[in-house]
């Protein structure tokens, strides 16, 4: 189901009529030309925006975007939204997305912080993949309709937002913090490694959390109680940090090799194919699967 | 009401590390915080954490730059805090796995970075702030520390006497995000603020959307100062079209800036003959802008700096991160072509008033990370020193608020007998703007229990219900508050106001700064003031209802701009960041003091106190500062 959004609203005039709390008018200031003459150019935008409507020119893209809202009357039933965004050169999915919120609907909701793919907020099913708002050129989708949704595969809370809860228990589920039988003696000592470990680990410890990773795995969805790639990436990050030690290494593999863990990844690679910070997913997994091999043989 | 020891408010590393310390001393802590830890901004932090940690440094030295780069406006018993103690609190990152940058022999790397006598900034790659932020955060996950994420606080419990050195924080008000439920936190020991940087009160920032000032606005309402907020740091190597930061380690590791003739300015036109590129931020910043002033910037805005000669492998080992932010956000490769850069805004050396300990005036209530002023920062903030202020400060005051403390504080807080009263420079009034009369008290939000101006709705109660009436009553307040938000029917969207205000601060109180445009900006800030009067909240769901959080943290934008502004209007001299047209020289006789700024329930006030340049066992004395 698709509706139009309403014109923008000319908040401005509103403004105007509403009882100022200063008694007497003063002469405008040159903050208040400016936003006269700002007004006038959004005005100007937005008939711009409204003439380029029936045919889509080259500087505006029309942004499709999932709403639904538990409680909200006319959005309990999911539907699809539609805005026409004025193109700007080097404008994200995220900054059209900020744009439809402030110019056309303040209740358009959707998580965002950093602005530069760091934080992880903003992980979208955007047309058709798991993708960074922020991180998204909208000239490089190569196409003038964007259609946003939430991830697949997770519980939706309102419109864009979904649920990270499941998300997080699976990352806190593989004792996801550094820990070595021998700390340093010393308040100054550290613990030494060499390069080419941290080299080895690099990859794996730029992960954002984003869930992007886990929302393109058909296993999980299928099946809750699975670690999914992002989880697995967290246990690979310790495991293969020298400073742990071999006693430690030991009971993280067995961790990863329980029931839900490892084997049952499937190597269909969609996880390393989404993921934001080009972490080798599959492939990490499949270096513990070699590993946890490894370490049964020993055992024998 | 839920019920701790001690209330975190924020979960960036200033949180993290306080949370960590204040468990380890046996208090039972929360974290509250408005955004899931790891999606703090601390994890932006690309270059690294100042430690004197090798032969041939020391920590003495690292003290004497701080001060030098605060252009003597920080305060000894703060910098020789962070300095001394930032090598124990690095090697305890170290020793919780974080994964910084190795040598050859295993150890970790340090490099040069701006303002520094030592190449000490220790770091991971260009994404040190990333590995720093997840590290800690899995130390709270190991702890089991409680964490509310996706809980906005709004309000802080604070009673009602007179005087704020006299009042008492008794924990805060905080909204569930996610089931649009009000609910108090009541902390028997202490709250901590930890709410990070207030970048958004400009449009070219490097600051996260959500770093609204939220921790320094909600102190100040309730009653404590807020100290030097004029002194804003602009980065000078942004990417023009998003503010993304570029990282001094750029320059750290040699990188160039050239101007449209191709000539390397900070040489040749003789801007810091010694140190060039690695000259302070402030001196970089000013350099670039009097470039395009002049005819030499390219395209009129910017300037380029240049890696390309430091060789892929080098690039690609130590400063991976910034090829990937150079092509995602501006389409440069930065192996191919020089990236362009100009200054953006970056960090509030200002804050939230605090001693060494990271205590503010009214008891109980501590602050500390970027929202906090100590000040280790002064007027102008060495790269790579934030970070250790995260871990150091942020372990200090925990422990404090858990009770593990018994050192008395040298820094004072609060008004006292050095301190100066301070003359109004504002041409149009300041603070709470008139309202409607039917309307005060939903938006009035004093911050405090009840501002003793409006005994109407129940000054009194306060005192008589005891502490957890203090967070009863401030729950009721904000319950008011956000109901008038919701239910109001017509009005203005909160959007139309911060970006009239973000686009007065960028124009009028920028890098360069003159009296006119000072005035005109707090003109502006009025008027803004004003029409935040007619906002509404148009969503009327419960349900993550993001239109009214980001309603609320405009009103804290408009307080920590004016603030700012004021601030700058005050301060007739040029001294770090702060360059004041028609006052270009430093003036040591007149300005070796904090501008202070106080809410008094509504009526800001300005006021003064000394820099402390007396040290341990030396005294700062002030030199010129020459790069
Ligand atoms: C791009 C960039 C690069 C930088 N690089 C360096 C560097 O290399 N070296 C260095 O030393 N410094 C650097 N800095 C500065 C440094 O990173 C920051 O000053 C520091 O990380 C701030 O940390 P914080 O813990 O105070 O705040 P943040 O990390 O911003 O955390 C703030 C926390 O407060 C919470 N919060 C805010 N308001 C509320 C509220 N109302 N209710 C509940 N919770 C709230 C948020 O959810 C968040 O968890 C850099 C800064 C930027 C922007
Ligand atoms: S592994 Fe990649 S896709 Fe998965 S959560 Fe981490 S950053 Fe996101
Ligand atoms: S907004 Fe932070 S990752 Fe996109």
């Amino acid at each position: 189901m698709s509706t139009q959004t309403e014109p923008p609203e000319q908040t401005d005039d509103e403004t105007e009529s509403t009882p100022e709390a200063e008694p007497e008018p003063e002469p405008r200031s040159p903050g208040q030309r400016r936003r006269d003459e700002k007004a006038a150019r959004a005005a100007e935008r937005d008939r711009e925006a409204a003439e380029a409507e029936p045919d889509l020119g080259d500087d505006a893209i029309t942004l499709k975007v999932f709403r639904y809202d538990p409680e909200v009357e006319g959005k309990t039933e999911p539907r699809f939204d539609t805005f026409q965004i004025p193109f700007t050169k080097g404008m994200t999915v995220l900054d059209a997305l900020i744009e439809a919120r402030d110019t056309y609907d303040s209740s358009l909701t959707f998580r965002h912080s950093c602005r530069q793919a760091v934080c992880g907020s903003d992980a979208l099913f955007i047309n058709g993949r798991q993708r960074l708002g922020c991180q998204t050129q909208v000239a490089d989708l190569d196409s003038d309709v964007v259609r946003v949704e939430p991830l697949p595969h997770q519980d939706v809370v309102k419109d864009l937002v979904v649920d990270m809860e499941h998300f997080y228990d699976q990352m806190e589920a593989v004792e996801p913090y550094f820990q070595t039988d021998e700390t340093p003696d010393g308040e100054l000592e550290e613990q030494f490694q060499t390069p080419e470990n941290r080299e080895e680990i690099k990859m794996s410890t730029r992960c954002i959390w984003c869930g992007a990773c886990m929302s393109s795995c058909n296993i999980a969805a299928d099946d809750n109680a699975y670690l999914g790639p992002a989880a697995i990436n967290k246990a690979y990050r310790f495991a293969m940090d020298e400073r742990e030690g071999e006693n430690m290494k030991e009971h993280r593999m067995e961790l990863i090799e329980q029931e839900n863990g490892v084997w049952r990844c499937q190597t269909q690679f969609s996880c390393t194919n989404v993921c934001p910070k080009d972490i080798p997913l599959t492939e990490h997994i499949q270096e513990l699967k070699r590993e946890a091999v490894k370490s049964n043989l020993k055992f024998w | 009401m839920r019920e701790y020891d001690v209330i975190v408010v924020g979960a960036g590393g200033a949180g993290l590390r306080a949370a960590i310390a204040a468990q380890e001393a046996g208090a039972d802590v929360a974290m509250v915080t408005k955004l899931h830890p790891v999606r703090s901004h601390t994890g932006a932090a690309e270059g690294g954490i100042n430690a004197a940690l090798r032969e041939g440094d020391d920590w003495h030295d690292h003290a004497y730059d701080t001060m030098k780069g605060s252009d003597y406006l920080g305060d000894a018993p703060a910098v020789e805090a962070l300095t001394r103690e930032s090598p124990k609190e690095t090697i305890q990152l170290e020793n919780w796995g974080m994964a910084f940058s190795r040598d050859e022999d295993g150890q970790v790397s340090q490099r040069p970075f701006g303002g520094l006598s030592f190449p000490r900034t220790t770091y991971a790659g260009a994404e040190t702030g990333h590995h720093m932020l997840h590290t800690m955060y899995e130390q709270v996950v190991k702890r089991g520390i409680e964490v509310y994420d996706e809980w906005y606080v709004t309000r802080l419990a604070v009673s009602d006497e007179d005087e704020p050195e006299e009042r008492d924080c008794h924990g805060v008000v905080a909204y569930d995000i996610k089931r649009g439920e009000i609910e108090g936190f009541r902390a028997r020991d202490g709250v901590i603020l930890a709410t990070g940087g207030l970048g958004q009160v400009y449009d070219h920032t490097t600051n996260a959307i959500a770093n609204t000032g939220d921790g320094v606005a909600m102190a100040y309402r309730a009653g404590v100062p807020i100290e030097d907020m004029e002194m804003i740091q602009f980065h000078p190597t942004t990417l023009p079209s998003t503010g993304v930061l570029i990282s001094e380690g750029v320059r750290g590791e040699g990188g160039i800036l050239y101007n449209s003739e191709g000539e390397r300015f900070m040489f040749e036109h003789g801007y810091a003959n010694n140190d060039g590129e690695l000259a302070s931020r402030d001196v970089v910043s000013r350099a670039e802008l009097n470039e395009v002033n002049n005819g030499r910037g390219i395209e009129d805005e910017y300037v380029h700096l240049d890696m390309r000669h430091l060789g892929e492998d080098r690039i690609l080992d130590r400063l991976e991160n910034i090829l990937h932010l150079a092509e995602d956000f501006e389409g440069v490769d930065g192996l191919e072509e020089p990236m362009p850069v100009k200054p953006g805004q970056h960090y509030a050396m200002g804050g939230i008033e605090t001693d060494e300990w990271g205590a503010t005036c009214v008891g109980g209530l501590y602050a500390v990370g970027e929202c906090a002023c100590a000040s280790v920062h002064g007027a102008n903030r060495l790269g790579g020193n934030a970070l250790p202020e995260l871990a150091v400060f942020g372990a200090r005051a925990g422990r404090h608020a858990a009770g593990d403390v018994d050192e008395e504080a040298e820094i004072t807080t609060g008004w006292d007998e050095d301190s100066e009263e301070g003359e109004n420079v504002s041409p149009v009034p300041l603070g709470e703007a008139g309202l409607p009369s039917a309307e005060k008290g939903a938006l009035a939000d004093g911050g405090r229990s009840s501002p003793p101006t409006d005994a109407a709705d129940g000054g009194a109660a306060a005192e008589s219900a005891g502490d957890a009436g203090v967070v009863e009553e401030a729950v009721q307040a904000e319950r008011t508050r956000v109901h008038y938000l919701l239910e109001k029917e017509e009005g203005i969207n909160h959007a139309e106001v911060r970006s009239e205000l973000q686009e007065t601060m960028t124009e009028n109180v920028n890098v360069f700064r003159e009296e006119d445009a000072l005035k005109a900006a707090l003109e502006d800030i009025r008027e803004a003031r004003q029409d935040y009067q007619h906002v509404t909240v148009e969503d009327p769901s419960r349900t993550y209802n993001t239109d009214l959080i980001h309603t609320i943290e405009t009103r804290n934008l408009l307080d920590v701009a004016e603030a700012i502004t004021v601030g700058a209007l005050a301060r007739d001299e040029f001294r770090g960041a702060h360059w004041r047209k028609e006052h270009q020289e430093r003036k040591d006789d007149e300005w070796l003091k904090h501008t202070m700024l106080s809410w008094n329930d509504g009526s800001p006030g300005l006021w003064y106190k000394p820099a402390v340049l007396e040290g341990e066992d030396k005294s700062y004395e002030p030199k010129e500062r020459s790069y």
